[in-house]
């Protein structure tokens, strides 16, 4: 049984409905972490040998966020600057995170037709998360095909929301039982 | 002499007795004091005398409990609440009322019928208010709503104190009670009356404006108790003597009088102040009802008093029942709704009382009714417990709902004791945060300065219980101790652990040795007061040194946290009994130079880790 370690990420959770959702479904899973980055470090000081050592017990590691402006919002940017350091994720002797599992989980407000090249937004989902792949490569783990909900910018029916939140929860336990394998960087 | 020591003895004995113990089973503590009426009186163990007077006198607890009440509405929560305390309150007087008696009409004449109906239209706030606060519901929507019911009845007993009289069958000698126990205004002519009564509401008014605030301020800055006691009673007596002499109920004037000093600074003094002389008052009250419970009556005709007793809860219930269809009240909580309210209140007891001395009811009349509406009050609690266990088997069947109550920060219930420099500037920042404290000090010259920029701030001694008690430290979340005497936070502290053990503590300390003394008696959060300005100034001082803003800014974020765990592991090792027989400014010392050995080892390799740290090439 894999261990996982979700990185929740949301600066305004009392506003969430839909990260909110998710997590709840994953929510005293057996061998499965929740680290809420911004309870943990309201004022972003990260304790950078805590995260390290969380990530060392983990066999899968996942950011769960809302997307902002493409990106991640800004403490998961942090987390990366301050806890992949040189020596310890990357370089010569940095092997600690090498062939763990490495994905997002992530919730945006366009539609899948929007992430297209032709969409609104010019880009599919994988070209704007490429910098979370590369450091995937980088620290020699294997990517996972991310898990994403699309369009909700006016929010989801009650339904769909169980629905998502559902398969976000077999996502998770198909991760945690073996059954995805991930990408060899 | 001997004979009334005795008497008040043995009263304060049973209740002190069976008020626990209710309470301890869920009862609450009107039904202790019913319970130990029976005990005590003719029925039970035969130990008091001449309960009708003890009744008469005690009878003033109920106006002080109007007056109580009257205090906890503003005007403006008053005007707030307008539409459910008139709509659902209103309907609810007026349909139990009407129906009740409609089917009354039946078996006694329409007066008595009247009379009977409007009184078991009304509720017990004593009991369900008790059951809201233990059930948490007090400030969510179906809590509010049942309070509001609540207030329109405790506001409609006062229209039905003056109407009781008018309903009389009988003729009443007159004789002792209300009129002219000073002066007699009924001789004079009709007009003149009038003005005389208007006046002397006009003149409550007045006092309870403009009158006491200087009046209290005066006796507050003498700091002897007593006569804030004695103001306080003397203001409810002088009210109660004045309404009588014009005609009007003394409930009437003292609960226009509490009102009107509602939104007083003095507020909490004076609530803390008459709630014992009330509790004993009406305590007493309920014994003697108790204790004056017919028994061989209700024996002769239990069919009778049962048949009352679930006459008027089904009615009062399909009523409610109807009006929480009407309102919208969720579908879930209709039951419970109706349920907490069907049953009798103690307001009852007091107006069966004075209908039977104006001679409306006869007592073969009333005391059924009485008996019924005491069973009904015996009753409700377990109604409840049974209610919410069906409930309870109704729900594991049903999907959960999803839906969990958002606990909105305005209804968050802080206590702020202190309100120096720092209690000030941690006001603000609640204030700003939307939290409203309630502001509890003892400097009487503060407040009037302070409520002129809209704090709520009350005077009072913090380590006396009583005002806690009143500040609403029962309900209270968090209490945030801001008092530079140690001992007075000390003694303050344990006090709220001893008594509201829910309330979690913040409290500030001026020293090292004093943070750990807080820190020994579990305060949740324990801050030196000059800490976190140390920290700015540290901030401030390495940027004037050149050193890049942000570097500055993390080196104190990294000293703040080394001083945390610092301040953890000394008071650790000190829990763990070494070094306590050092005392005194040699204790401040070693401890000063711990803690500054402790600062040169701190690692400052934190700030090189970040970033570049170990990747030279970047």
């Amino acid at each position: 049984m894999n261990k996982i370690l979700i990185n929740f990420s949301h600066p305004a959770k009392s506003k969430s409905k839909i990260n909110a959702a998710l997590l709840k479904a994953v929510l005293g899973l057996e061998s499965v972490t929740i680290n809420d980055l911004y309870d943990n470090y309201p004022d972003f000081m990260i304790d950078i040998r805590r995260e390290q050592a969380l990530c060392e017990e983990h066999d899968v590691i996942i950011f769960l966020y809302p997307f902002y402006w493409y990106q991640a919002p800004s403490i998961v940017k942090e987390w990366l600057d301050l806890v992949l350091e040189h020596g310890w994720a990357y370089g010569s002797k940095g092997k600690s995170l090498k062939g763990k599992l490495f994905t997002l989980a992530i919730t945006a407000g366009g539609d899948g037709l929007s992430y297209t090249k032709e969409g609104v937004n010019g880009f599919t989902i994988n070209e704007l998360i490429s910098p979370f792949i590369a450091t995937s490569n980088l620290c020699s783990m294997r990517w996972v095909e991310p898990f994403t909900v699309l369009g909700v910018h006016r929010g989801l029916p009650e339904k769909q929301l169980l629905t998502e939140a559902e398969n976000f929860r077999s996502f998770i336990l198909n991760l945690r039982d073996g059954e995805i394998k991930g990408e060899r960087a | 002499m001997d004979q009334f020591l005795l008497q008040l003895f043995i009263f304060f004995v049973a209740s002190a007795i069976a008020v626990p113990i209710a309470r301890k089973i869920g009862l609450g503590s009107v039904l202790g004091y019913l319970i130990a009426g029976i005990v005590i009186g003719p029925f039970g163990l035969s130990l008091i005398s001449d309960v009708e007077s003890v009744m008469h006198f005690t009878e003033f607890g109920v106006v002080m409990m109007l007056f109580l009440v009257g205090l906890e509405l503003k005007p403006s929560m008053l005007w707030g609440m307008r539409i459910p305390i008139l709509g659902m309150g209103g309907t609810q007087v007026i349909f139990s009322g009407l129906i009740v008696s409609l089917v009354l009409i039946v078996f006694i004449p329409w007066q008595q019928a009247v009379a009977a109906g409007l009184i078991l239209a009304l509720s017990s706030t004593a009991i369900v208010v008790q059951t809201l606060k233990e059930k948490n519901l007090i400030n969510k929507s179906i809590g509010r709503s049942i309070f509001s019911v609540l207030l329109f009845q405790d506001l409609a007993v006062i229209p039905m104190l003056a109407l009781l009289p008018l309903l009389s069958t009988e003729v009443v000698h007159h004789g002792e009670s209300h009129s002219g126990s000073l002066i007699d205004i009924s001789s004079l002519p009709g007009f003149l009356q009038l003005v005389i009564i208007l006046f002397s509401i006009l003149l409550v008014f007045i006092i309870g404006k403009y009158g006491s605030k200087p009046l209290f301020r005066a006796i507050a800055q003498t700091k002897i108790r007593e006569l804030f006691v004695a103001a306080s009673l003397s203001i409810i007596i002088g009210i109660s003597l004045l309404m009588s002499i014009v005609g009007l109920s003394p409930a009437l004037g003292t609960f226009i009088a509490g009102v009107v000093l509602a939104e007083s600074e003095y507020r909490h003094e004076l609530e803390s102040d008459i709630e014992p002389f009330k509790g004993l008052l009406l305590g007493i009250f309920f014994i003697s009802i108790g204790a004056s419970l017919n028994f061989i009556l209700i024996k002769n005709s239990a069919l009778l008093v049962a048949a009352i007793t679930a006459g008027f809860i089904i009615l009062k219930f399909l009523v409610l029942f109807i009006i929480s269809i009407l309102f919208k009240i969720p579908k879930r909580e209709r039951t419970f709704y109706a349920i907490s309210l069907a049953g009798g209140g103690e307001f009852a007891f007091v107006l069966f009382q004075l209908a039977k001395s104006n001679g409306v009811l006869t007592s073969e009349v009333s005391e059924p009714f009485v008996s019924a509406v005491a069973i009904s009050m015996f009753l409700s609690p377990f109604i409840i417990k049974l209610h919410d266990l069906a409930l309870k088997s109704i729900k594991k069947d049903q999907k959960t709902e999803a839906e969990e109550d958002k606990i909105c920060i305005k209804d968050r219930k802080v206590i702020l004791a202190g309100f120096g420099q720092l209690g000030t500037d941690i006001g603000r920042f609640l204030l700003s945060a939307g939290i409203k404290p309630t502001i509890l000090d003892n400097d009487a010259s503060n407040i009037e300065v302070l409520r002129k920029f809209g704090f709520e701030v009350y005077y009072g001694d913090v380590t006396r219980l009583d005002l806690l008690e009143s500040a609403g430290a029962g309900e209270a979340e968090l209490i945030i101790i801001t008092i530079s005497d140690l001992e007075i936070s000390k003694k303050l502290v344990e006090l709220v652990s001893k008594h509201y053990p829910q309330i979690k503590i913040v409290a500030n300390s001026t020293d090292m040795s004093s943070t750990f003394e807080l820190m020994d008696l579990n305060v949740s959060v324990v801050r030196r007061e000059s800490f976190g300005s140390a920290l700015l100034y540290g901030q401030d001082i390495l940027r004037i040194l050149g050193i890049a803003p942000y570097d500055a800014y993390r080196l104190m974020r990294i000293f703040n946290k080394h001083n945390d765990e610092m301040i953890n592991e000394m008071h650790k090792r000190k829990h763990d009994g070494m070094e306590s027989f050092i005392s005194g400014y040699r204790k401040q010392m070693n401890d000063l130079e711990e803690l500054m050995k402790l600062d040169m080892e701190m690692e400052s390799e934190e700030l090189d880790r970040a970033w570049t740290g170990h990747n030279p090439e970047q």
